[in-house]
């Protein structure tokens, strides 16, 4: 994310495939920058990393697979980003993340703009091997723009470091543990009545998932727009703003 | 009388006092002072809140995160994540049962089921009255006097349902014939002395 001065490099292979490294440069955005795919859902450009979500999981030949955002690469490091091994752990992290939620694609406003319906597609999940866990949260709808749905959640934090690092106004935390765990607005008060929200919609364009949503749209309507923040983040921190649609 | 008026009123001049004008919140202003307002302090500070009030309510969370200067949602996530941080104002009775592996093999569980049978309270909740707390722990590290509980503060070993009832009803007599509450009593005092030192360091 952050600018790199010089050139490249560390040497690492990355996919039998040999490339030079910024120092300091995650394993994901080395493969990134070199076209090598690797599935992320808390990520996200412009934001901290969160290191939550376990999909970018890559194997380095060490005894367990490391998160590819949260590990620097090192020299000489050789990574290999997909293996049986590592196709299987995604496939049960992205059906675990379904069991947990009201992930029912059929009657969410975020259908066809959803990272977690894209992985599911990727990773071929088409049954869900677990007890279902929902329903267990409840849905904010107290705000007059927005939507708060805590059952399609994913816990990935990005609405709540966007917020925090971006506008600023850290609305959002995450509270309770393990099974529990749910984002609350404030000291746990309904969303509209928050004193800190500046009604920016931040925390709702790079939602992943269903969760939060435009007010009033119906199934399938919502459209989000995560690569927001890359764009804000580079024009706070370079003062360049590139038009994402002229560029696309 | 007097005394808690003046600190009251102190407490307030500086814009910082709570509108109750509690005494307590002169424990909390001592220990926001000692951490210099510190935001990573947070911890330390609801521990002593949680220690001076026996649980975090609402106000006094919000009390604490404006203190620190700290958003709301990050003082309230922090403080449900950790179990030791209670939510709910304890009963005057408390019974802790351990339901670790050797207590759980050694009957905890009965244990648990006899007394929320006798109080009508489910573990982790307080009787309607307020008298007494049932709660369980994973371990409490005496193992070898599985199964153990602790009641009212006072670790008790090698248990079983009748003797915990017993041991629990005792204490609960105790202090209903007592007139002061043997649970109320100590409070004040714990109060008293703290804030006497605050008052001379200001």
């Amino acid at each position: 994310m952050s600018p790199r001065n010089g050139r490249p490099n560390v040497p690492v292979t990355i996919d039998g495939q040999d490339v030079k490294a910024f120092e300091g440069e995650s394993i994901l955005e080395l493969a990134r920058r070199v076209g090598v795919p690797i599935p992320t859902l808390c990520h996200l450009e412009g934001l901290s990393i969160h290191g939550g979500c376990r999909l970018c999981l890559v194997d380095t030949g060490d005894h367990k697979l490391k998160p590819a955002c949260a590990t620097e690469v090192t020299a000489e490091l050789d990574v290999t980003t997909t293996n049986a091994e590592i196709r299987e752990h995604r496939r049960r992290i992205v059906e675990l993340l379904f069991a947990e939620g009201n992930h029912i694609c059929a009657f969410c406003v975020s259908s066809g703009s959803c990272e977690l319906q894209d992985l599911a597609t990727e990773h071929h999940v088409d049954h869900i091997h677990y007890e279902l866990g929902y329903e267990r949260h409840d849905v904010d709808a107290s705000h007059p723009k927005y939507v708060l749905d805590r059952d399609r959640c994913v816990l990935c934090t990005r609405c709540v470091r966007v917020c925090d690092e971006v506008e600023g106004a850290h609305v959002w935390d995450v509270a309770m543990r393990g099974n529990e765990a749910r984002i609350v607005a404030g000291m746990d008060i309904p969303w509209g009545e928050s004193s800190a929200c500046t009604w920016c919609g931040k925390c709702v364009v790079v939602c992943p998932t269903g969760a939060l949503s435009f007010k009033g749209r119906a199934t399938g309507e919502m459209r989000h727009d995560p690569e927001l923040v890359a764009f804000l983040a580079r024009a706070r921190d370079e003062g360049e703003w590139i038009d994402r649609r002229a560029e696309a | 009388m007097a005394e808690p008026n003046v600190r009251a009123r102190k407490a307030g001049a500086d814009g910082e006092g709570h509108p109750s004008g509690d005494d307590r919140f002169e424990l909390i202003d001592k220990a926001l002072k000692r951490a210099r307002f510190s935001q990573d302090q947070l911890i330390e500070i609801l521990h002593v809140a949680q220690d001076v009030f026996g649980y975090l309510s609402p106000d006094l969370l919000v009390y604490i995160g404006r203190a620190l200067k700290l958003p709301p949602s990050r003082v309230y996530g922090v403080a449900t994540f950790y179990h030791l941080f209670t939510f709910e104002e304890p009963g005057d009775h408390s019974c802790t049962i351990c339901t670790g592996t050797a207590c759980f093999v050694k009957g905890a569980d009965d244990i648990v089921l006899a007394l929320s049978r006798e109080h009508s309270v489910a573990a982790g909740q307080t009787t309607a009255d307020g008298r007494f707390t049932l709660t369980t722990a994973r371990c409490l590290g005496s193992c070898g006097l599985a199964p153990v509980a602790v009641i009212d503060g006072e670790v008790r070993g090698h248990l079983d349902a009748e003797a915990a009832v017993a041991a629990v009803a005792a204490n609960l007599a105790a202090s209903a014939n007592g007139d002061d509450g043997a649970a109320t009593e100590p409070e004040p005092e714990r109060i008293a002395e703290p804030a006497g030192v605050a008052g001379e360091g200001n």
